[in-house]
């Protein structure tokens, strides 16, 4: 290893003519479609600077990728950049010394005032150094509507929650399931977090998840979450898919009325050829609050010895937030930009909402960003219970949920 | 000179013994040096960290200074999947046990009994271990899929109303892993009885034979007595293969629906590198250490304690 760096090293040095330029290993888990040409503009805008992107992707979902990528870094064996989400995954990592403090060039490119929401340069900050750059916002509060079901139900597509819930016996009556689901316990989380921000509201959801008030977990309030997931938990009884797009896809061909999914499941309507308001019907927050949760994707950089792939670091940094950079990365992923004040003309109806919602300020953490991978796991493992075992009363499911904020850190 | 002889007076026994038992062997005794610094170190040394550990507080990085006694233990069985996870192991451990070995003697004894074309035979059962446990897994989740596998056949064949979906339902999906774990594993238990039922000396037959004794008595009152040091070996292979069981569940169900076939080493897995709480899965590993143990020291101690000759 250390011969083959130093004929890298060696090699690069002969090589380098004027400038400095270094050869980045960046980790990454976007390997579908759209996801992969995503990243490539990444690529094509680094190697335009001189350096050169070496491609490290992780096939597999972020649950496969992190345990090796954070395996490397403490091994020592880190990549130079990785994707991770932001939040408090990379937490210890950071306190652990092993991050590159990017401070300096957040200063000098004033992200402060450009990264919008300010929560997501707050995630990557510990003891006011900031570590990470955000690429990207993914919210989670979205329900997809089939319009074909619908039509074939002979009922309007639904406007709300509430409309979805009592659409459901006349879907049924048609053949069709109501909600899709996929049986993953993330997906099972997710869809209760939604749920739990529609019924609930989002104050409720920040008393429990940011508070970690378990006594507002274990409240009157919060029954009325757990008895409308068990409501929909019925609806979504007949959907045996394990993957979210399988769930997806269900809506697409018109088989289920609705799925609670984030706007990642906006890409497989493209794909399909869908048209957004004419095939398909998107509702963030439900059509009950308009909100959105302020997820996302950030890029982490590895200390390393060297000065000069940490000057290339810095310069990667600088340009995942460049105007130019991000409009190309994020039309491709269908995800909305971190900085506020750049044009998105050619987003679709559906990102054009999550746009305004955005800039109108109704936004609230994601569950990665106020929650630690502890307590995640944790109620991914409640969740995924909950609905798929229909005896789990919801009031036993709330109990133990109110254990778990209770002992949340 | 004379000191020697003095001690060599007083008592012969031990000058002439003790450097002798200590060099006895030297070559032997340094050859296996790095083996006993091996399970020193990466065994003993390994497990004891792990324990200690799992009274920590250690979440992404091992914390050794943030001590909190049992609580992880406390967190461990007041969890519901870790309770399932259990009882999954121990209906999944039990089966499989007296399923491979029952179906395996069968396979041998009835390979035993010279039939034509053994070697094929042979081959054709022995072929799924050559299967890794992901392949088997994800084999017989089609097999098993209510759409396109047993159950899909079966109604298009007009049983409109035949249901087997061990998967899909909660209440029999380990049976549905324990399928797919015996169709796997039995073959090799066959061979390796197999092996044992050829060490059985011919004479022994032609003697039960000669007595008028049914095969099936012989068998089971003679050759499997005689056979005990193969069931021991089988026993040892069967149980190892049971406590790690991780794979097949990740490629059939990934634990799922629900909870409902969860396995311990998946949840030592997950809450270690997925979420970040190594504290919670030295705690579950310890656990599982622990009830190997259970098991096997008071076996050794029947196995080896009363016949140790010295």
């Amino acid at each position: 290893m250390n011969f083959y760096k130093a004929t890298t090293a060696a090699v690069a040095f002969c090589a380098a003519g004027a400038v400095s330029a270094a050869e980045l290993e960046v980790t990454h888990w976007w390997t579908s479609g759209g996801e992969a040409a995503a990243v490539a503009e990444f690529a094509k805008a680094f190697d335009a600077t001189g350096n050169t992107w070496v491609d490290g992707a992780i096939a597999g979902s972020g649950g496969t990728a992190r345990p090796i990528i954070v395996s490397r870094i403490i091994g020592g064996d880190p990549m130079h950049a990785t994707q991770l989400n932001h939040g408090r995954q990379a937490e210890e990592l950071i306190e652990a010394g092993l991050m590159l403090d990017l401070t300096d060039v957040a200063t000098a490119e004033g992200w402060k005032d450009i990264v919008n929401p300010g929560s997501l340069l707050d995630s990557c900050t510990v003891d006011g150094k900031i570590y990470c750059a955000p690429v990207n916002i993914h919210s989670w509060q979205w329900i997809w509507l089939s319009h074909q079901a619908y039509a074939d139900a002979g009922i309007d597509v639904p406007s709300n929650w509430d409309e979805f819930v009592a659409s459901a016996p006349a879907l049924e009556a048609a053949g069709k399931i109501p909600l899709a689901m996929g049986q993953q316990a993330w997906q099972s989380s997710g869809a209760f977090g939604v749920i739990n921000v529609a019924v609930g509201g989002p104050d409720l959801w920040n008393k429990i998840n940011v508070n970690k008030d378990a006594e507002a977990a274990a409240g009157p309030e919060m029954a009325k979450v757990f008895e409308a997931a068990a409501a929909a938990r019925a609806m979504a009884a007949n959907s045996k898919v394990q993957d979210w797009n399988q769930a997806t896809n269900l809506v697409i061909t018109g088989q289920a009325g609705g799925q609670v999914m984030g706007d990642w499941a906006q890409g497989e309507f493209q794909v399909a050829g869908q048209v957004a308001g004419q095939d398909y019907t998107c509702l963030p927050g439900l059509g009950v609050n308009e909100i959105i949760s302020t997820g996302g994707d950030a890029f982490y950089f590895p200390k390393q010895d060297d000065p000069e792939i940490e000057a290339a670091q810095k310069e990667l940094a600088k340009l995942l937030l460049s105007p130019e950079v991000q409009v190309n990365f994020n039309l491709k992923k269908g995800s909305l930009p971190v900085r506020g004040d750049i044009d998105l003309a050619s987003a679709n109806d559906c990102m054009k909402k999550g746009l305004e919602i955005l800039a109108s300020g109704n936004i609230l953490q994601s569950g990665d960003q106020v929650l630690s991978a502890d307590t995640s796991g944790q109620i991914e493992d409640l969740m995924v219970e909950f609905w798929n075992d229909p005896s789990y009363s919801a009031a036993d499911a709330q109990a133990k949920y109110a254990e778990i904020i209770a002992e949340a850190d | 000179m004379a000191v020697t002889d003095g001690a060599q007076v007083v008592s012969p026994r031990t000058t002439s013994k003790r450097p002798n038992r200590l060099f006895k062997n030297m070559t032997a005794k340094l050859a296996s040096i790095p083996m006993i610094f091996t399970a020193l170190v990466v065994f003993i040394g390994c497990t004891i960290w792990t324990i200690y550990h799992s009274f920590t507080k250690s979440k992404l990085l091992p914390a050794p200074d943030k001590w909190v006694g049992l609580d992880q233990y406390e967190r461990l069985w007041s969890t519901r999947r870790w309770l399932v996870s259990i009882e999954n192991l121990a209906i999944y451990g039990i089966c499989s046990l007296v399923l491979s070995l029952v179906i395996g003697f069968t396979l041998a004894a009835l390979l035993d009994r010279k039939i034509r074309g053994e070697g094929v035979f042979r081959t054709i059962f022995l072929y799924p271990f050559a299967l890794s446990f992901i392949v088997t897994g994800l084999v017989w989740q089609w097999i098993l899929n209510p759409q396109f596998g047993i159950q899909g056949v079966i109604q298009k064949w007009g049983w409109e109303g035949f249901t087997f979906d061990p998967l899909n339902n909660a209440d029999i999906v380990i049976y549905g892993i324990l399928i797919a774990g015996i169709w796997q594993g039995s073959g090799f238990i066959m061979v390796i009885l197999l092996a044992g039922l050829r060490g059985i000396d011919e004479d022994i037959w032609k003697a039960s034979r000669v007595e008028g004794i049914p095969v099936w008595k012989t068998y089971i009152f003679i050759i499997i007595p005689m056979m005990r040091p193969i069931f021991v070996t089988a026993l040892v292979l069967i149980a190892a293969g049971i406590i790690k069981v991780y794979d097949l569940v990740v490629a059939q169900t990934s634990g799922g629906p629900g909870i409902a076939s969860e396995v311990p080493a998946k949840y030592v897995i997950e809450k270690m590198f997925q979420a970040q709480n190594l504290g919670q899965g030295f705690a579950a590993s310890t656990m599982m250490l622990l009830s190997v143990l259970v098991v096997l020291i008071p076996w050794a101690y029947l196995e080896f304690g009363g016949k140790r000759r010295d």
